[in-house]
């Protein structure tokens, strides 16, 4: 697929990118934000966020701490209302229809839209593969062949080659960038259609990073990715689309979303080129 | 480059030694802390002292007997002295029955106590939780004998219909077979009524340490489309099963220990009986408050050695708790 021609050139950054344009695959119709706000107890912290992610591109979110990025995201799989007092409108559509919706199962969509956190967090009890099947195993899912699902987790996480020898050996002992591909590799393995990433690389040595950002490039081709991140070379790098979140002291807001090609050599917003430029204020 | 080899030609220097010098307040602060921590091992070590400086005489007597015998008489001869000869004091029984009597209020007490710390953490809400907690609290420092009384008015008259139950659908199991019909004051009510004094200590342990499971393993648990269930299974069970069996062994000491309430439930009797339905059982504790007012002052130095040995009963099987502990606590931290 055409995607992939891109994948893994780092050195190719915005301009280099071909912009993809929507709708023109076949990985379902993709994920609709229209309108969210989100609240925290009395605390309104996130206002009319109305996003579309296409099928199979990356979508970087950026903006300063305290934004509502990370608060968004994880309306989109309904991770949100985890948090006590937590509250929610507007409606997020997945494949056309309301994850909000009255009568739906939470993780029927948890397993649709996976998510990768922004501290590494394999299950310690567990081991590599255990790790890598604790999906399976959670969501009561049957596979046909595990071992050869365990292998291509791996292999699309970039982890294999690094793991395939201790598989029975405790996640514990892997580096902080391993876990974190421990962890995509977890969540692939319930093959979601949307991979949400909240600041995925934070934690992590810029070697690691590297490796992640490879692993995202690879994956476009089989899952929508919508990534939380502080680090702009990374949005420019890894995304095919960027929009920029703002809070001035109240909600935060989506100020901007374009090409990232766009929103980083000639933004709209005057707001936008102040912070992809570093004039934040 | 040429400096990282002359390095690693010096010799390697002695490691030195790391002190610093505390200021005044500071070695005052650690005289009072360690006063405070080494006081309880003080007071431990003169209680037992005390039992066994009491209780050497009839241990020396009475030899493996003590242990193995199950007959207790304290014969005064005509003269109005104590017959050593003829005195046999034995605990077999009274220590079988108190291991009875613990694991079966362990048996019911634990998965009760468990699922309520599951229920308490990651079901109630709030409101409920609050109230819950506060009640349990409140049963943990409930005085034991209550406990008893009510064991024997409300608790016996039901525990004698569950026990005849068990009789007629189990009794092919010899634990549960009846030589007699008499279901009252049996090892099985008392095991019931312990079980309900340790569900308070087992309970909050259990919340306390599911309360620290790692919030970012249980949402990756439920980002991966866990159910809530799947979800205590994957990750809050194995982060809590040690602590969970460290909170089983203080309900265990407790319900070894336990004194007031047992003696008003159980009825002492001085053979082994491993029938856990019928009205027969042993508990050294609730023994020793049974003889203790009436008892001659050589008698009361067999009840220190039975003390004794209770004290060194609950030691080891703390031990072994400890050991489970530590061998199985670590995978799931």
């Amino acid at each position: 697929m055409e995607l992939t021609a891109q994948a893994g050139s780092l050195s190719a950054i915005t301009s280099a990118r071909e912009v993809k344009e929507p709708g023109n695959r076949a990985l379902g119709v993709g994920l609709e934000a229209r309108g969210v706000h989100a609240w925290f107890g009395d605390k309104h912290v996130l206002s009319g966020v109305s996003l579309d992610f296409w099928p199979g591109t990356v979508t970087a979110l950026i903006g300063p701490s305290g934004c509502g990025k990370s608060t968004f995201i994880r309306t989109l799989n309904r991770m949100h209302e985890f948090i006590p007092g937590a509250a929610m409108a507007g409606d997020v559509l997945l494949n056309g229809e309301d994850i909000y919706a009255p009568g739906v199962d939470v993780t029927k969509i948890r397993l649709k839209v996976g998510m990768v956190f922004q501290k590494p967090n394999p299950f310690p009890s567990m081991t590599i593969a255990e790790n890598v099947l604790a999906g399976l195993k959670l969501a009561q899912l049957k596979s046909e062949n595990k071992d050869d699902l365990l292998e291509e987790c791996l292999e699309r996480a970039g982890l294999w080659s690094e793991v395939k020898d201790r598989l029975n050996t405790h996640g514990g002992a892997l580096s902080g960038g391993q876990q974190q591909r421990l962890c995509i590799a977890r969540s692939l393995a319930v093959r979601p259609q949307v991979l949400l990433m909240d600041e995925p690389c934070s934690a992590l040595d810029p070697g690691s990073t590297l490796r992640i950002e490879e692993t995202i490039s690879h994956l476009t081709s089989s899952v929508t990715i919508i990534i939380v991140t502080h680090n702009m070379q990374q949005a420019a790098r890894v995304s095919d689309y960027t929009a920029f979140f703002l809070s001035d002291g109240g909600p935060g807001q989506m100020i901007e979303v374009g090409s990232t090609n766009e929103i980083f050599s000639r933004p709209k917003d005057k707001r936008t080129e102040n912070y992809v430029t570093g004039r934040f204020g | 480059m040429s400096q990282t080899l002359e390095q690693s030609a010096t010799p390697i220097p002695e490691k030195r030694e790391l002190t610093t010098l505390p200021r005044f307040s500071d070695r005052v602060f650690r005289g009072v802390v360690t006063t405070g921590g080494l006081s309880s091992l003080v007071i431990l070590g003169l209680i037992l002292g005390f039992l066994l400086y009491n209780g050497y005489s009839t241990l020396r007597q009475q030899g493996m007997h003590f242990l193995t015998g199950s007959n207790w008489q304290a014969v005064i001869s005509d003269s109005g002295a104590f017959d050593v000869k003829n005195s046999h004091f034995g605990l077999a029984a009274m220590l079988i029955g108190t291991m009875i009597v613990a694991l079966i209020a362990i048996a019911v007490g634990v998965p009760i106590s468990v699922g309520a710390a599951t229920y308490l953490t990651f079901y109630a809400p709030n409101a409920i939780k609050k109230i819950m907690v506060s009640a349990i609290d409140l049963m943990a420092a409930f005085p034991s004998v209550l406990f008893g009384l009510w064991g024997f008015f409300v608790l016996q008259p039901s525990g004698e219909y569950w026990a005849k139950l068990i009789h007629k659908y189990l009794g092919f199991i010899p634990f549960f077979q009846l030589p007699a019909p008499y279901v009252t004051r049996s090892p099985f009510i008392a095991g019931l009524v312990l079980a309900i004094m340790i569900i308070p200590i087992v309970t909050s342990v259990s919340r306390e340490i599911f309360s620290q499971t790692p919030l970012d393993r249980i949402q990756a648990a439920y980002a991966l489309g866990a159910t809530r269930f799947a979800m205590l299974r994957a990750v809050a069970f194995p982060y809590a099963r040690s602590g969970i069996v460290g909170g089983v062994m203080l309900g265990l000491g407790r319900a070894m220990g336990e004194t007031v309430a047992v003696y008003t439930v159980l009825n002492i009797v001085y053979q082994v009986n491993w029938q856990i339905l019928f009205s027969a059982g042993g508990n050294v504790a609730s023994m020793i408050l049974l003889k203790f007012g009436e008892a001659s002052p050589n008698e009361v130095k067999a009840l220190m050695a039975a003390g004794l040995v209770l004290f060194i009963l609950t030691l080891i099987v703390n031990s072994i708790a400890n050991l489970i502990v530590t061998r199985t606590g670590k995978s799931g931290r």
